[in-house]
């Protein structure tokens, strides 16, 4: 996958963390690795506010696959 | 007329009528007297406490017709016809299919089950996927009507509300449950999209969890390319499922928070990061102010440095100073006794003390050299007046010469000892010659 996932990105940015809390980076290092780390920050709390919850139902049609919006409570369409 | 029968001919109606009155049934008992030969069919007798029947179940051609083995003392649910059997006159039941009947046989079928698929490595735990840390879609395989779905909704929704839920709906209860559990796996894996499956079904006897503890769901569930999460039954009723799934969550519920992060927990953690992140970036530039502090406190002009020379070579040409005065001091020490003792040996006094014996003694030497000096010359006088008479030199005066060979210088007295050629001394009175020899006589 060439998107970025959220938990690479994490993974990335307490990588991040550290080896700046370690302390040994040179100081060019350092102001690059925060940089880094904060656009890692923005990015994962963006893809935790993305997208609405959808619910979906795969069904099976006419030997085709469809998918079609879940209402809570209804009726069991394997019936 | 009397009617009459052969015996086949008996039998033979006996066995069309068993068969056309009967027809096909529901027997329960238990499986006594069990024999399976060759042939692969199995023959057993039925019985409960009061009676018993012959039964035969034929092996359907290439087919494991059994999800368990019989074995003596089961309890099961036979689907059969009545029939007999004319070469020997007995009737007996043809089985159709079996089912374990009660917890002893359905649990007799389960351990069978787990332990040969188990011996075939299914369950083994490097087959087991990792769930995705954060899933975007999760598929959810369960009825849509009851308590299940809905735990999993609240709870996914509650833990994080924009994950996204596919639900493949199938029956989880009944014959045909098993099979539709595997078309929606099916369905799931033909529509991808999905990052983990939940297989959901609340708790129930073992009986309600039969299509669970399906061999060819298992083996489906294996083959599965996403992760699949077992939620079947209540914390402590384990399926075959469970065990082949790559992860066994205890209910629904607990499925749904294994598979779904809390949205705050992440939250938190990004928090966390970033008051991490600030605090060391600005550990890290406080470090480097401090270290450029401490390098400039200590960068000196280096005259001090000279000062500091300037002291110790003061220094130094002190010390130098007075262990040289030490030093005389102890070597003026020992000279002092060294001195006295020279003074007490002074050899002008011996020479005083000797120079006077010494007049003494030369006074006495004089007085008896010149005696023995007079007593001498008159001695030697009269011998000079007689060696003047014998000596080769007065003959030489009366003009005799003597040769003598060079350059040994011995005194040659025969001719014959020469060769034409020596060279010679010879010695005259007043003179010497040097010649050559020319020739000899």
């Amino acid at each position: 996958m060439a998107k970025e996932k959220f938990e690479d990105a994490l993974e990335k940015l307490e990588q991040i963390v550290r080896e700046m809390e370690a302390g040994d980076l040179p100081l060019d290092a350092a102001l690059k690795s925060f940089e880094e780390g904060i656009r890692l920050i923005r990015f994962c709390s963006a893809k935790l506010e993305e997208t609405q919850r959808r619910v979906e139902l795969l069904l099976e049609k006419e030997n085709s696959l469809q998918t079609r919006t879940f209402q809570d409570g209804q009726e069991d369409e394997t019936g | 007329m009397k009617n009459v029968l052969t015996v086949s001919q008996l039998n033979d109606n006996i066995k069309t009528f068993l068969e056309e009155a009967f027809g096909i049934l529901w027997v329960e008992g238990e499986v006594s007297n069990l024999r399976r030969p060759q042939s692969g069919h199995v023959y057993f007798t039925l019985k409960d406490d009061k009676s018993q029947i012959r039964a035969v179940y034929f092996r359907p051609y290439g087919v494991r017709a059994v999800k368990f083995d019989l074995e003596d003392g089961l309890k099961i649910l036979c689907r059969a016809r009545l029939s007999a059997y004319p070469p020997r006159g007995e009737y007996q039941l043809i089985v159709e299919s079996v089912e374990p009947q009660g917890v002893g046989a359905l649990q007799k079928a389960f351990e069978q089950l787990k332990a040969r698929l188990a011996a075939e490595g299914l369950f083994d735990a490097s087959l087991k996927k990792p769930l995705p840390f954060l899933p975007r879609r999760i598929g959810v395989i369960t009825s849509t009507t009851g308590a299940v779905i809905r735990d999993i909704l609240n709870i996914t929704r509650r833990r994080f509300p924009c994950v996204n839920l596919l639900i493949a709906p199938a029956r989880v209860q009944g014959a045909e449950a098993a099979g539709e559990i595997i078309a929606a796996l099916r369905r799931l894996h033909a529509w991808g999209d999905v990052d983990v499956i939940i297989i959901a079904r609340g708790g129930g006897s073992l009986e309600d969890l039969a299509p669970f503890n399906d061999e060819t769901l298992a083996r489906e569930i294996r083959r599965s390319t996403i992760p699949v999460v077992s939620a079947v039954g209540h914390e402590t009723d384990y399926t075959i499922c469970d065990f082949v799934a790559d992860l066994r969550a205890p209910t629904p519920s607990a499925a749904a928070e294994l598979v779904v992060p809390r949205k705050i927990e992440l939250q938190e953690t990004l928090h966390d990061l970033y008051r991490r992140l600030l605090a060391s970036q600005n550990r890290c530039l406080a470090l480097q102010r401090e270290r450029l502090h401490s390098l400039a406190a200590r960068f000196k002009d280096p005259r001090r440095y000279l000062a500091d020379y300037a002291i110790h070579v003061d220094d130094l040409r002190e010390r130098l100073k007075r262990a040289l005065a030490h030093r005389t001091e102890a070597v003026a020490g020992r000279l002092k006794p060294l001195e006295a003792r020279l003074r007490g040996a002074d050899p002008r006094r011996r020479i005083r003390e000797h120079s006077l014996l010494l007049a003494g003694l030369e006074k006495n030497l004089r007085g008896g050299w010149n005696r023995f000096l007079l007593e001498r010359s008159e001695r030697l006088k009269k011998n000079a007046a007689l060696l003047s008479s014998l000596s080769p030199l007065a003959v030489l005066q009366r003009g005799y010469s003597i040769t003598r060979r060079l350059p040994e210088g011995e005194i040659v007295r025969d001719a014959k000892l020469l060769t034409p050629g020596n060279r010679l001394d010879i010695q005259v009175a007043l003179g010497r010659i040097e010649a050559r020899v020319e020739k000899i006589k």
